[in-house]
């Protein structure tokens, strides 16, 4: 009964299209947005997640995320060095700063100061040049997005020369640094030179990257810095997820993107439930028929839901793969959407609404076909 | 010659109160094995009700219906469903053929609801539809035909499971004359055997001359009942 089932679907194809469309469009809505909301917030912890070599981030006690930045003294980057369980620790400046092109062209920049001597903290992926070369005068590296953003279009060339705060800065490198959630350029340049480069008062420190000596956890030895400096030290997965956690809670960008998402799912149940109600009452005397002819309701139900099944997979394969689509290529560097990406879980996450839209949906058909007077066919 | 249909004094009312309608009142009729009978009466008589009660569809309020020794009301909601399955065919006035399958395909149905193998069961349909001089048009869709031909259609449908009954609504309604007598010719054929009874609600008095046995109902009730040389006399 299955294919009879399925050829009721077929034959009336308006119907069927609209039904794939319905469920194709909630989809494509929700696991797109869902994308870009998973996307979003990953971009603001970016710059944490690109510092690979250390996994405790150390900053003032009242910083709530990583673009609170405080300075703390520079003296406490030697407090942090001498806490029991740090293998290592290293300054780290995180600023914004005005960027203007020798031709004219001005934008704002993401400056970080990285350790002088051992580079730490620069994105570990160079698209053109040598780390080394930071430590020549005047150097800095620069994102591949940042650059073709101050000379689109242009090949990535090395030596090009820009004002960073009215200062001379010669590119030596280009990264393919993580899109940052607060800027479109981001620049790298040793600890010090950075300093120069914004001049502040006494206190310059951002935070201090630190890692964990063998054998122990960056939990464990970020509660130990806290108790012997009296500073706030978090594991790199858990200054993450304060950080993603301070957007969730203080911005509204949950509840944009949620609306979004829930608009989706209303309108997928609203179209997919009309049209199938449609399908079904269209269809009442052929199912009276069939119940009438000895069909149970149990296989009754079962066909609607295999219909429902099928429309359900089509719209879903269809809308997964306009949104598989359009993360693919929407979001190839260096466009704004640079990074974005469909974690799978998402599409996971999106599967179990679909069912849930064409579940909801078929509610209604199934009460209907399920109550049908099977005499229905003698009036 | 044995009893197909036995209802005895079946009574069923619709709604309640003032609304109340009594579509039946008291009915008894005995349909027999190997004859066609024919309900026929005014428009809201209870043909309709009354082979709905008959088929298994509707639950009298008092009242026996015994389909070939099966006393229907004695059967649980799952096996009357599997005895309709089973032992009744159906032939609709407005046919009821799925638009989207092909004549093979629905006149397959009842065969595929009782289980067979889809392939088994085309297969048989195919071979009802060869002998209703169908085999040229088993592959078209239900649009495709004309009235004549989805009626027979519909006949195979109603036939294919071999059931013991064969209740009819109106099957010529929809039909110009010679296509209805046709169609009456291959169910009075096909269907009207020794172990087989035919039951047709009609208005058509163009079709009385196939019936065995002719029940005139009014008002809720049967009349009177006769039989084919009854009415040739």
């Amino acid at each position: 009964m299955a294919v009879v089932a399925l050829r009721m679907l077929f034959g009336d194809r308006a119907k069927y299209l609209g039904l794939v469309f319905g469920v194709a469009f909630a989809t494509l809505l929700v696991t797109q947005q869902g994308g870009m909301f998973v996307g979003l917030m990953t971009r603001t912890a970016s710059v944490i997640d690109d510092v690979r070599e250390a996994d405790i981030w150390v900053m003032d006690p009242q910083a709530q995320y990583i673009d609170t930045v405080r300075a703390m003294r520079d003296t406490e980057l030697g407090r942090v060095r001498g806490v029991a369980g740090v293998a290592w620790a290293v300054p780290f400046y995180k600023a914004s700063a005005p960027v203007k092109t020798l031709d004219g062209r001005i934008d704002n920049a993401l400056l970080l100061g990285i350790d002088d001597a051992t580079l730490i903290g620069l994105s570990r992926d160079i698209k053109l040049g040598r780390p080394e070369d930071l430590h020549r005068p005047d150097a800095i590296a620069i994102d591949e997005a940042g650059y073709l953003r101050l000379w689109p279009g242009e090949k990535l060339r090395l030596g090009r020369e820009l004002e960073l705060n009215d200062h001379r800065a010669v590119i030596v490198a280009i990264t393919g640094a993580s899109a940052a959630f607060t800027a479109n350029i981001i620049i790298h340049a040793p600890y010090t030179r950075a300093i120069d480069y914004l001049p502040q008062g006494r206190d310059t420190l951002s935070f201090v990257l630190a890692r964990a000596a063998p054998g122990q956890s960056p939990a464990s030895v970020a509660r130990a810095i806290t108790v012997r400096t009296g500073l706030q030290a978090l594991s790199s997965a858990d200054f993450r997820w304060k950080t993603i956690d301070y957007y969730l809670a203080k911005t509204g960008i949950p509840i944009s993107f949620g609306l979004v998402i829930v608009l989706g799912v209303v309108v997928g149940i609203a179209i997919v439930g009309l049209t199938f109600n449609m399908f079904v009452a269209e269809n009442l005397r052929q199912y009276g028929a069939l119940k009438a002819m000895g069909l149970s309701d149990l296989r009754l139900v079962g066909l609607v839901l295999l219909q429902g099944s099928v429309v359900g997979l089509m719209g879903f394969g269809i809308g997964l793969g306009l949104a598989a689509c359009f993360f693919t290529f929407a979001t190839q560097p260096p466009g704004a959407l640079r990074g974005f990406s469909l974690p799978w879980w998402v599409a996971a996450g999106d599967a179990g609404l679909t069912a849930l839209i064409v579940l909801l949906a078929m509610f209604a058909s199934l009460r209907r076909v399920l109550v049908l007077d099977p005499a229905i066919v003698f009036r | 010659m044995a009893v197909a249909v036995d209802c005895r004094d079946v009574v069923k009312t619709f709604g309640t109160g003032d609304a109340a309608v009594k579509a039946l009142r008291g009915v008894t009729l005995r349909a027999e094995a190997g004859e066609m009978t024919l309900l026929v009466g005014p428009s809201g008589c209870g043909k309709t009700t009354l082979i709905t009660a008959i088929a298994g569809m509707l639950t009298p309020d008092s009242g026996a219906v015994s389909v070939f020794g099966t006393d229907i009301r004695t059967l649980s909601r799952g096996r009357l469903t599997a005895f309709r399955a089973r032992s009744v065919g159906f032939v609709f006035q407005q046919f009821n053929l799925l638009p989207a399958l092909t004549a093979t395909e629905n006149a397959s149905i009842p065969l595929r609801v009782i289980g067979l193998p889809a392939r088994e069961a085309n297969r048989r349909a195919a071979a009802l539809l060869d002998r209703l001089g169908l085999a040229a048009h088993r592959n078209r869709f239900p649009a495709e035909l004309s009235g004549g031909q989805q009626q027979r259609v519909a006949i195979a449908r109603a036939l294919v499971h071999e059931p013991r009954l064969v209740v009819c609504d109106e099957p010529t309604a929809s039909l110009d004359a010679a296509s209805g007598r046709a169609a009456m010719e291959l169910l009075r054929e096909l269907a009207v055997r020794g172990d087989r009874a035919v039951i047709v609600v009609t208005h058509d008095d163009r079709i009385f001359s196939f019936a065995d046995r002719i029940a005139h109902m009014a008002d809720g009730r049967i009349e009177d009942i006769a039989t084919q040389e009854a009415q040739a006399a």
